[in-house]
């Protein structure tokens, strides 16, 4: 592709021209149901947020205070619910995903763009049956475990329902993905050749495809005891809650890994784009993701050293539990790799790259803590846990989401955001996430015990700092949708390649024409030769046909 | 090389052609997820045949061996029906495949009146999903297998009235083979269900 075949894009119409509901609603365009999906997901985000403000204002002092524990059980369910299902595991692959996996591969859209729609609306549908749930108090916590959830007032076969929905919805954008990836890469393109987010997003689909059928039967099961009567998971009638554990984990195990994955791929595209290197260890990388994939379908049972499971399995779990760490330390070493040495920029994207490897490495470590059985035993539903998957999932997959957003911004909108206000909410941002969650680490090994409404006095000095802390977070995330809000409006327009990547999406105009590519380009390299002699210079990238 | 077109996977027109890459994929992998659910339903009947031998063989002599063998005739008709049918559109047979398609819809509607008559019969006798663990397993195991039934039947009916339109026939085959594995996949549980829940108990 060259030069022209670049600027001949410029006055073709862009993805967003057409206006109106009908134009969004009925669209087939990967890039406009990603949009949808990525207003949808945040959507939850910061309503979950909200609910996590409330939750850490109850907690500021010991006694009671503002609501009662049962509305606390039910707050805490809503914000465990809506984050997980609603925002965590679909918001980078559907939305990011759906913009940019056809964009990087070089294709035009992905591969069933009819059931792309579909699986939008099927999620819809999940999240108002879902919602509809919630109106009713649930108050079993998100993994509904038997046999008090088969007992239970609240509406828990909507509930089910609902998620039914919103993981049927994910096996299909993550069996069209599969497909995409395998069918749609454009000529040249060889599995070595993809970017590493293409790489991650593989796996993840694959996570997603093998392991939503066990929850949604999991789901129809209880579903049946509660309607039916039948009692697989309820020992009074002979049946065995340990089943629904085991079933329950083999999905939400894994599911951790469909959240981590797609934020290790925005990782691994922008370190290279701003420490102008080659990324180090590039098959490495892309094997790990698999490896990941793997691993994390073999561990479920470390969620469950202290059900009554059998010690041997108990050991087993745990060990096959540190194999994970190792494809992980590898992604981790080597991007510190690519930064070494590199001419690094701090602009806002490789901020939040860098605020993930920083925050991801603390989760990580304290996931071993939690994955040997000994230690496991003592800290068990302690705050230490929250604090660990707070680290994980927050300063891992959130900072990687916030990372793309900040990354792909330009791409998705066609406008820059103002660095300095990204700056100011990261300058928040971090140390309000560390001010928040660390103290719990401490909470827990001290004995705090994870999911209570109220609290011995000698846990106050920490839970009043981590409430603080939440006050500082807040204001950042809000800042920061200011600056995305704002931006929209006022951002200068943007460059097609503001940052001189070399992947494809920045070879095309911002925001990307309806068609992606007027014409699919040929590939001849793979697109990380940051830095050597055939490194973008102004405005000429590599591609040379 | 990646053509212009919107449907750039489509390969390029011959006699007739198999269904594209990406269709097959595209069933395959859904299938793959089908038999992981199916997957809990099998793990749950091995956990729970371990627990209680005796309650399951006891329990399952109350069921219609005869029948049960019945439909599986029936369910498997229908997958050779199903499978003429991908022969004919692809050897641009209209008629045969329309005929066949339709045996297919029948038998499809045979098989549940036959389940429907097994279960009115279990009720009538007081035997209910709750009745114990056994009957929940059966009714949860054939009912689920019914709903898949259920569904083909529907997707069956639209396939029907698409190739009334000509909308399917040897140019543009995929529904229909793409379909077809669908059916044999729902054949090959019942397969399955069959002596697990009849024969062996």
């Amino acid at each position: 592709m060259s030069n022209e075949a670049v600027a001949a894009h410029a006055h073709h119409e862009d993805y967003l021209a057409h206006k109106g509901f009908r134009s969004w609603a009925l669209t087939l365009d990967h890039k406009r149901i990603g949009v949808m999906y990525l207003f949808t997901t945040l959507f939850f985000f910061l309503t979950g947020g909200v609910l996590a403000l409330l939750l850490r204002l109850k907690l500021l002092t010991p006694g009671p205070a503002l609501f009662t524990d049962h509305t606390y059980n039910v707050l805490f369910t809503m914000h465990g619910v809506m984050m997980i299902f609603l925002f965590i595991i679909p918001a980078i692959p559907s939305s990011l995903g759906n913009f940019f996996i056809p964009l990087l591969i070089g294709a035009r859209d992905v591969a069933f763009p009819r059931l792309n729609l579909l699986s939008y609306y099927v999620f819809l549908a999940g999240i108002v049956v879902t919602i509809g749930s919630l109106v009713s108090p649930m108050d079993t916590g998100w993994t509904f475990y038997t046999p008090y959830s088969a007992r239970t007032g609240a509406a828990i076969t909507t509930l089910t329902l609902g998620l039914f929905l919103v993981g049927m919805s994910s096996v299909l954008t993550g069996l069209n993905f599969i497909v995409t990836i395998h069918t749609l890469r454009a000529p040249g393109m060889s599995w070595y050749r993809m970017p590493l987010f293409i790489w991650a997003m593989y796996a993840t689909s694959v996570i997603q495809v093998l392991s939503t059928p066990v929850i949604a039967i999991t789901l129809l099961l209880l579903a049946a005891e509660r309607l039916f009567g039948v009692g697989f998971f309820d020992p009074a009638k002979g049946g065995d809650p340990l089943l629904f554990q085991h079933f329950f984990w083999f999905y939400s195990h894994p599911v951790v890994y469909v959240m981590i994955l797609p934020a290790m791929g925005i990782i691994s595209e922008v370190i290279p784009v701003f420490a102008r290197k080659p990324i180090f260890g590039y098959r490495a990388i892309a094997y790990s993701a698999l490896a990941i994939a793997f691993i994390g379908f073999l561990v479920w049972g470390h969620h469950m050293f202290v059900s009554g499971m059998s010690t041997t399995a108990g050991v087993i779990f745990s060990f096959l539990t540190f194999f994970v760490a190792v494809p992980t330390g590898v992604k981790i070493f080597n991007w510190i790799a690519t930064l070494y040495r590199g001419s690094i920029a701090l602009d806002s994207p490789m901020l939040w790259a860098l605020a993930f490897i920083f925050l991801f490495i603390i989760g990580g470590l304290t996931g071993l803590f939690l994955g040997a059985l000994a230690v496991d035993v003592h800290v068990h539903d302690t705050y230490f846990l929250v604090a660990h998957f707070h680290y994980t999932m927050m300063g891992g997959t959130v900072m990687g989401l916030f990372a793309g957003l900040h990354y792909w911004y330009p791409k998705i909108s066609g406008k820059m955001l103002n660095e300095r206000l990204a700056k100011i909410a990261w300058c928040l941002i971090v140390p309000g996430f560390n001010i928040t969650f660390f103290p719990m680490f401490i909470l827990g090994v001290q004995g705090m015990p994870r999911r209570w409404a109220e609290y011995p006095e000698k846990y106050q000095g920490l839970n009043t700092l981590a409430t603080v802390g939440s006050w500082i977070l807040a204001a950042g995330i809000i800042i920061m949708f200011v600056n995305f809000w704002r931006s929209l409006h006022r951002g200068a327009t943007a460059p097609a390649n503001p940052w001189q990547g070399n992947t494809l999406e920045w070879q095309i105009s911002s925001p990307p024409p309806e068609e992606n590519f007027e014409v699919i380009p040929t590939i001849h390299e793979w697109p990380y030769n940051y830095g050597t002699d055939r490194r973008a210079h102004d405005g000429e990238h590599h591609r040379q046909a | 090389m990646a053509s212009t077109t919107d449907k750039h996977n489509e390969a390029p027109s011959g006699a007739h052609k198999e269904a594209p890459v990406s269709a097959r994929l595209g069933i395959w992998t859904f299938l793959a997820t089908e038999l992981l659910l199916f997957g809990g339903l099998f793990t749950a009947y091995a956990q729970f045949r371990g627990m209680y031998p005796e309650l399951f063989h006891l329990q399952h002599l109350k069921l219609s061996r005869p029948l049960g063998a019945l439909n599986t005739v029936v369910l498997l008709t229908s997958s050779l029906t199903m499978a003429v049918a991908i022969g004919a559109v692809r050897r641009a047979r209209q008629k045969t495949m329309n005929l066949c398609l339709m045996l297919t819809l029948a038998l499809a509607g045979v098989f549940l009146v036959i389940k429907y008559i097994e279960w009115s019969h279990d009720f009538a006798e007081g035997i209910f999903p709750k009745t114990n663990i056994f009957w929940g397993l059966y009714f949860v195991m054939t009912g689920l297998h019914g709903l898949h039934v259920v569904g083909g039947m529907a997707v069956l009916a639209a396939l029907i009235v698409l190739a009334r339109k000509d909308r399917i026939n040897a140019e543009h085959s995929a529904p229909v083979e793409v379909f077809g594995l669908y059916w044999h996949f729902v054949d090959l549980i019942w397969i399955y269900l069959f002596p697990l829940l009849y024969l062996i108990g």
